[in-house]
């Protein structure tokens, strides 16, 4: 029971397998799928207060890993009821494609339980290969062959992290003699006063993980491949690796405690303010909706660390909750996209021109996650990045925390323009978007979360401070 | 809790604030557009009259909070939901409750089209500005501040006329760009106060002059784009000219005196030395405002352009008398918030009535039809001449009462004030000389019905009521004003006798 929504995963893919092998339009496979996340989401839950340990504690489960296995499964379900015609993928590929993301999900929840350097690896590429291979199965509509520039890119750059965070892993095994993270960190920052083989050992290994994140300046992967892979693809990318990511630099940055590692604190200082300023300069001038989320993305990687680089219990629940928020809101956004794009193409800012007419549930849905995603009460956005900045004043960062306030004034600009064409223009002509029912409940339920996660944080922040209390 | 009378019972503010909010979850599953305007209208009825308690049961001896509550929400962040209100925020609650119902009635046919999303908007910015008015917990108090701007947003830029995207983006940036600072401000006032959001703890603390100085400035952006005060007001006559009428009241009614309200209870109690610093700047500030506005609204062609820039002119009498710091100016200030909600609030639902009409705003249009519209006319002249401060009128109170305190604190200031005044006669008189005598009049137009007359009615009380007899406004504050002036003044005795102390100690 303790591994049961792994292993329901694992069962499920064996059996996506078979689905594939015959010929098929993907339509079992999907609901196949949908069971699976909610089967992964319901097991999820049901272990969410247990304890326990595999493989000589190299993987554990414990409350931190299971609300992250929650979250995961959220983000999986939605997905795959959002984009539910795929319309982005051909047919004959959509039994495979539903594979690769059950497998990338199953991966994604083996990462955040490992708590040993090479199950972390072994986990972590298993979500990843899945992920290169989604990538270049969108349709080739235009005749451009653009997704497979993207799927290119994304596994040479990933190929590259992960080259840099073995090269890192094997520093911390040199030095420490162990992979097992609760030995291999103190000893580290214990070193890392006299040796800076340890900095750069574990500034090589997070390195893997600020790829996933899309941190600056491991986010070059990211508009191409936003804009290169199917709409369903993208919402995936964008939001659920995060989940993993962030889980795992919780694990790694909690065992620092509170005193030491200023090296480290100084090191996501500065990857914070680079990654906000970058994501929301070069946001202001995108035209292509999946483009313009995806460097908000960076931005919003970089208010993640603000909680990291306080190195509290509390700084590390923020964060927490701030990308489980950051996870709701994108779906949102994405949910829109997906819905709003005719035959699976690319969506401009432009085409979202007179939503609030052709859809006004979609163009409801897109108001909300914008301005939750811009930080406007009483959303969810405003009150992680509010938390956030209590944080990390807290913690002493007088001058990050304007810098980061400035960065909410940059952003909302181009937020707000999306909200604009969405409720300002007229329609032109553009064709009324048909939205089926399990989407509407999709997209009331994000709304529903987004809005009670803003106005009652106290259970969501009580939970997450709990579940990083269980780690250390 | 000592600031905080408790309210035993029947919780009177957390009804108003949610009960609008309700209101509006219920108009989401109401059919027809006749229903949502009934259902609307009496949802803000029933808020201004359950409002009405307030002031019957306000006791004005104390300077303490009142009808006050207090709820645990974060507690890991110790952030409340704690209300209260004083003689600053109960007549601006009164105005605001007093001022939807006719909003509503003044966009009855005004707005034609999605007139359910309207109503909820509308309702939903109730909960907003009345939740602002008596959140004492500086971080509620920001989220309501903040959350007004999406339905404020959404009634300029989907129901607004046609510059209205460059309006309600301009509206939005300029904003929120001024309360960003606001929040770095709370947090470090939260810091510095033992991990407290509680607006009156914060009040009379022992901050250094420097971190005083840093926290006024974050608060004045903010505040002052609010206001709004020259030279942040840029946003005021675009968003103003583009809201559709009921926005337009809201608007200028209620939002503009948020900046105001900001000033009395932040900056005046929590950084008191600071305030004596800048504060003569702002004093200079708002000279510039009621003389540029002045002249500015002089040269107007478009009624609801005047009537916005004349705004500016009167929210710098405001700001002018919230900072020559003594009673006369502050009570004065109070009185003129009221005022100009009541008046500017007439004038936008008259132009609106206009507007129905004509389809046009600007003067040219309309003139001479004082012969066909002779009610229309006579509302209009009366809520000028209240405008200009004639005597009478509610707003000659209000400006002589500010001007006094002015004299009694510069006369310099004071004299430079005056041309203000005459500035405002001269525009509105500008108005008032074309639309009821020059031209040739519009036989076609139709004079003001039931509702309309319904609607400015009421106003038209206040401002005889408030010029005539403005005792009844004016006793609810005198306590909570004395306590602020006050606060201010205690660093000023401190600073001023702890020479003397030092010199008698040899």
């Amino acid at each position: 029971m303790l591994f049961a929504p792994e292993l329901v995963l694992l069962l499920g893919s064996l059996l996506l397998f078979f689905l594939s092998l015959g010929e098929s339009d993907g339509k079992g496979a999907r609901n196949v799928t949908i069971l699976l996340g909610l089967a992964g989401f319901v097991l999820s839950i049901i272990t969410l207060f247990q304890e326990g340990s595999l493989f000589m504690g190299a993987y554990r489960i414990d409350l931190f890993s299971q609300l992250f296995k929650v979250l995961i499964a959220v983000g999986m379900t939605c997905v795959v009821i959002f984009d539910g015609e795929m319309k982005g993928i051909s047919a004959r590929m959509r039994p495979e494609y539903y594979l690769f993301l059950t497998l990338s999900c199953m991966g994604l929840m083996l990462l955040v339980s490992s708590v040993e350097l090479i199950t972390m690896f072994v986990a972590l590429e298993l979500s990843s290969y899945s992920l290169y291979l989604m990538v270049p199965m969108r349709d080739d509509t235009g005749g451009i062959r653009f997704q497979m520039e993207a799927a290119i890119k994304y596994i040479l750059f990933g190929i590259i992290a992960t080259g840099a965070m073995l090269y890192g892993m094997s520093y911390l095994f040199g030095l420490t003699g162990s992979t097992h993270l609760e030995v291999v960190v103190p000893k580290i920052i214990e070193l890392s006063a006299s040796s800076p083989a340890a900095i750069l050992g574990i500034a090589l290994f997070m390195f893997g993980f600020f790829y996933k994140l899309a941190v600056f300046p491991f986010h070059f992967w990211v508009p191409d491949v936003y804009e290169g892979a199917a709409n369903s693809t993208t919402a995936f990318i964008a939001s659920v690796p995060k989940l993993g990511a962030v889980a795992i630099l919780i694990r790694l940055v909690v065992m620092v405690g509170p005193t030491g590692g200023d090296a480290l604190v100084n090191l996501l200082i500065v990857l914070a303010l680079c990654s906000m300023f970058y994501g929301n300069l070069s946001a202001l001038v995108q035209t292509d909706v999946k483009r313009m989320l995806g460097f908000s993305g960076i931005s919003h990687a970089g208010y993640v660390l603000l909680g990291l680089l306080t190195l509290k219990d509390s700084g590390f629940a923020t964060s927490i909750y701030y990308i489980a928020g950051y996870l709701v809101m994108n779906l949102a956004c994405f949910l829109v996209i997906c819905k709003v794009s005719k035959n699976g193409e690319n969506v401009s800012i432009d085409d979202l021109s007179g939503l609030h007419q052709r859809a006004p549930l979609l163009a409801l849905t897109l108001g909300v996650g914008m301005f939750a995603l811009a930080g406007i009460p009483p959303f969810v956005g405003f009150m992680g990045k509010f938390m956030l900045l209590t944080g990390a004043y807290k913690a002493g960062h007088l001058t990050l925390v304007i810098l980061a306030a400035l960065n909410t004034a940059i952003a909302i600009y181009y937020y707000l323009s999306v909200v604009r064409i969405a409720f300002c223009n007229d329609p032109d002509e553009r064709p009324s978007v048909s939205v089926d029912p399990m989407t509407k409940l999709v997209s009331v339920f994000l709304m529903v979360v987004i809005i009670a996660m803003g106005v009652a944080p106290a259970k969501v922040l009580e939970l997450a401070t709990t579940a990083v209390r269980s780690i250390l | 809790m000592d600031f905080l009378i408790m309210n035993e019972g029947f919780p009177l503010l957390s009804c108003l604030i949610f009960l609008p909010l309700v209101g509006a979850l219920i108009l989401l599953f109401l059919p027809g557009e006749g229903l949502a305007r009934m259902w609307s209208l009496l949802v803000t009825l029933a808020t201004a009259v359950l409002s009405f308690p307030l002031y019957t049961g306000f006791d004005p001896n104390t300077a303490l909070y009142q009808f006050g509550e207090h709820k645990e929400w974060i507690p890991s962040l110790n952030i409340n939901y704690t209300l209260g209100i004083d003689g600053i925020s109960l007549l601006l609650v009164l105005l605001t409750t007093f001022i939807m119902p006719l909003c509503v009635l003044g966009s009855w046919t005004y707005i034609q089209k999605r007139v359910k999303e309207f109503m909820i908007s509308l309702l939903i910015m109730e909960t907003a500005m009345i939740g602002v008015f008596v959140a004492l917990d500086f971080a509620l108090f920001y989220i309501l501040w903040e959350a007004m701007l999406i339905p404020m947003y959404l009634l300029i830029a989907v129901w607004g006329g046609p510059r209205k995207t460059y309006a309600s983006i301009k509206f939005f940036l300029y904003t929120l760009a001024g309360s960003v600072m606001l929040l770095v401000a709370i947090i470090a006032l939260y810091l510095h106060n033992d991990y407290s959001f509680s607006i009156p703890q914060m009040m009379g603390q022992d901050y250094s002059l420097t971190f005083q100085i840093w926290v006024f400035l974050a608060f004045c952006l903010a505040f002052a784009i609010k206001v709004p005060m020259f030279p942040v007001h840029t946003w005021l006559p675009a968003a103003h000219v583009e809201a559709p009428t009921a926005g337009s009241v809201v608007l200028a009614s209620v939002l503009l005196k948020m900046g105001t309200y900001g000033f009395l209870r932040f900056c005046l109690p929590i950084t008191p030395e600071a305030t004596h610093v800048i504060g003569p700047y702002l004093l200079f500030l708002s000279i510039a405002g009621i003389i540029y506005g002045g002249l500015t609204a002089l040269a107007q062609s478009d009624m609801k352009k005047l009537v916005a820039y004349s705004s500016v002119g009167h929210m710098g009498f405001v700001t002018l008398g919230i900072f020559v710091l003594n009673k006369n100016g502050i009570e004065g200030a109070i009185l003129q918030m009221i005022n100009h909600g009541v008046t500017t609030g007439a004038l936008f639902l008259c132009i609106g009535m206009l507007y129905e009409r004509t389809h046009s705003r600007e003067i040219s249009d309309h003139s001479g039809i004082a012969k066909n519209l002779p009610i229309f006319v006579t509302f209009l002249t009366i809520f000028s001449l209240s405008s200009l401060a004639f005597p009478a009128t509610n707003s000659f109170v209000g400006e002589f009462l500010i001007l006094a305190g002015a004299f009694s604190h510069n006369k310099i200031i004071a004299g430079m004030a005056i041309p203000g005044a005459i500035l405002a006669a001269a525009y509105m008189f500008r108005l008032l000389q074309y639309v009821l005598f020059k031209g040739p009049g519009r036989p076609d137009l139709a004079d003001l019905n039931m509702r309309e007359i319904a609607t400015l009615a009421p106003l038209l009380v206040f401002v005889f009521w408030i010029g005539l007899a403005p005792e009844p406004f004016m006793n609810v504050m005198h306590s909570s004003v004395d306590h602020l002036i006050e606060q201010v003044n205690l660093v000023k005795h401190v600073a001023e006798s702890a020479p003397i102390a030092i010199a008698m100690v040899p």
